[in-house]
């Protein structure tokens, strides 16, 4: 009986080696495929950019939209060629991955304050407002607080329900960045992050959920990347930026919000621009990858097709895919220092591009 | 003699297969969890804190422990009278009858139709009833939750006190009609003490498949991370949070996220040692 057992342990255990090995050594096959995963927020412009490739160049490219966590965890786990995420890594989550990870943003995006309120076409926020609605300090539509930004609008007595994102999320971070610029209590209570600690309201699933469960809630408002949005016809509030303009998420008007300092490596937040034009509630997308690409028994024909159509990914062809689903173009600043991150990736310590 | 002693074996082999996997996942749950359980003690359980912002990360269970039992257990009681009178009905008074038939593969249907299809239709259709009817703002919350679920485990209960019922001996019937006794005295008095054991576990199994339900709950319950205040408030349910929140979910996180997964299995094993038990008491 101890033979059987000890058998059958080891039979299992050599399965699961020679499973492992057949998965490490990825054949020098000559049809590449890549695969990415993440981020939900540039999705619409990712889906129309990749088959736009794989139609113009033949290469087959796969993307999971599975959030910013799981574009970020997927790249750690080397399970995708590149990940994708709306929330940079921060200088300790670098820190955490052996091996270098960089950035390079694609397009610009904002995130929209979307509402549902029969009858109400236009509806401006300043700052007050979003913070006492999003805190659970402003229950009621017809407060006098949100009358008084509004005088003309029509506003129901009807509670408000507040409708977050359940999941982890890039679109969280963005708004949430901008939360914690323009609020002292809501740096207090909640802060910055993917996830939260929300106070009040209800969570959906991903931007298609928040955006689904708005449309079908008459009172609620939530935040959503902007593409969801308009394609839905859901209507969105016109916010109050740095300079004291209530601002429409156009595509000039989320552009102006990146026309500030962008560092080297691409990391940075540009919520609450300080430009008169500028959407206050925008963000850079990203692509991150790691900087050496011999890893994992990668080999070259992978790594060259990534960062070539990385490069094509951040040229004038997909930035005017980007524009044709409402997310701003990359700023020339932002495309000359991708074009050097770019260049500085290696194989097996050599640029792949040359 | 030698065939006897093959089959043995081979058996013997198979069901150790069971007990590994079994083995394996309590093994790799409990080894996800120890971070949590280090770093916060069994007050990770009681805590009704969840906090997953990054610098202020504080982790407790209690809203999910709480919205899952509610939930579970409310749809258990929205589901008895139904499925109890339905079982009767086909396994009894029209027993073998075109209706029951009927009747019986349409209960049997429900348990295919996919949980996602349950959370549509509770999202466009039972919603904006529960909001027509005043009950809460946006339809979303336990009760809502509640309803879908009794609806989702309609055909586990049914089914099996179905078949338990029809086992009760005609003779004992018989008996009991010679004796004069009506028909809803040989029911009370000899088919339900007769079958009794057989009906809890049915409704057992209903509670166990209620509790682990994901897809439909997360559509409905609000996701709201807290310990429901009422019928008709937001909640979350062990299972919805983890498949919420595990995409993204590293450090801490993920083992609080691990520990819940191990905390719903020992809830699930908890019912199932409570129903053997009664099970077991009355038979």
């Amino acid at each position: 009986m101890k033979k059987l057992i000890i058998l059958l342990i080891s039979v299992a255990v050599l399965a699961s080696c020679g499973q492992q090995k057949s998965e490490s050594s990825g054949d020098g096959s000559k049809k590449v495929t890549l695969t990415a995963a993440g981020a939900t927020f540039p999705m619409p412009f990712y889906n129309l950019a990749f088959k736009k490739y794989t139609e113009e160049s033949g290469l087959l490219l796969t993307y999971g939209g599975i959030g910013s966590g799981g574009g970020i965890r997927s790249l750690k786990d080397k399970v995708v060629d590149f990940g994708a995420t709306d929330a940079f890594l921060s200088d300790e989550e670098l820190a955490e991955i052996p091996l270098k990870v960089v950035h390079i943003p694609t397009c610009i995006g904002a995130v929209v304050i979307a509402y549902n309120l029969p009858g109400v076409a236009e509806l401006k926020l300043s700052d007050k407002l979003l913070e006492g609605i999003f805190l659970g300090d402003i229950t009621k539509w017809n407060d006098e607080k949100i009358k008084n930004e509004n005088p003309s609008a029509k506003l129901p007595d009807m509670n408000i329900t507040v409708v977050y994102r359940s999941d982890g999320s890039g679109t969280t971070h963005i708004f949430s960045d901008y939360m914690t610029k323009i609020s002292k209590s809501w740096a207090e209570k909640v802060g910055t992050g993917k996830s939260l600690n929300w106070p009040a309201g209800i969570g959906a699933k991903g931007n298609p959920g928040v955006a689904g469960t708005i449309s079908q809630s008459a009172g609620s408002i939530g935040y959503i990347g902007s593409e969801y949005a308009f394609a839905q016809n859901i209507s969105y509030a016109l916010v109050q930026n740095m300079a004291g303009n209530y601002v429409k998420p156009t595509n000039e008007s989320i552009s102006a919000s990146a026309k500030g300092d962008i560092p080297a490596d691409t990391r940075v937040m540009i919520t609450n621009s300080s430009d008169p034009d500028a959407y206050p509630i925008s963000g850079f997308t990203w692509i991150i990858f790691y900087r050496e690409q011999a890893y994992d028994g990668r080999t070259i024909g992978q790594a060259v097709e990534t960062i070539k159509f990385l490069e094509w990914l951040i040229g004038p062809d997909a930035q005017a895919i980007a524009e044709s689903v409402h997310y701003a173009p990359l700023p020339e600043k932002a495309v000359e220092l991708s074009r050097e991150i770019l260049k500085s990736i290696t194989f097996e310590g050599k640029p792949v591009l040359k | 003699m030698k065939s006897e002693k093959i089959t043995k074996y081979v058996l013997f082999a198979v069901s150790l297969i069971i007990l590994l996997i079994f083995a394996g996942m309590v093994f790799s749950l409990a080894g996800g969890a120890m971070p949590v359980f280090k770093e916060y003690g069994l007050k990770f359980i009681f805590s009704a804190d969840w906090n997953p912002t990054t610098g202020r990360e504080s982790y407790g269970a209690l809203p999910f422990i709480a919205g899952t039992l509610i939930t579970s257990i409310l749809a258990l009681l929205i589901c008895f009278p139904l499925s109890f009178s339905t079982s009767l009905f086909i396994a009894e008074y029209y027993h073998k009858t075109r209706v029951a038939s009927v009747l019986g593969t349409m209960v049997d249907l429900l348990a295919g139709i996919p949980s996602i299809v349950y959370g549509l239709w509770g999202f466009y259709a039972l919603r904006p009833v529960i909001i027509a009817l005043g009950l809460s703002d946006q339809g979303f919350g336990i009760f809502t939750s509640s309803i879908i679920l009794a609806i989702m485990i309609i055909p586990y209960a049914t089914s099996l006190s179905n078949e338990i019922i029809t086992m009760v001996p005609n003779e004992l019937k018989e008996a009991a009609y010679s004796l004069g006794a009506t028909r809803f005295e040989v029911i009370f008095n000899v088919i339900i003490p007769n079958a009794r054991s057989g009906i809890v576990a049915s409704y057992i199994l209903a509670l166990g498949r209620a509790l682990g339900e994901t897809m439909a709950v997360t559509m409905l319950i609000g996701n709201a991370n807290i310990i429901p205040d009422g019928l008709f408030s937001t909640g979350n349910t062990m299972a919805s949070l983890i498949a919420n929140q595990f995409g993204e979910a590293d450090g801490l996180k993920l083992s609080a996220l691990i520990a819940i997964g191990l905390l719903l299995f020992l809830i699930t094993a908890v019912v199932n040692a409570i129903g053997k038990y009664i099970i077991k008491k009355l038979s």
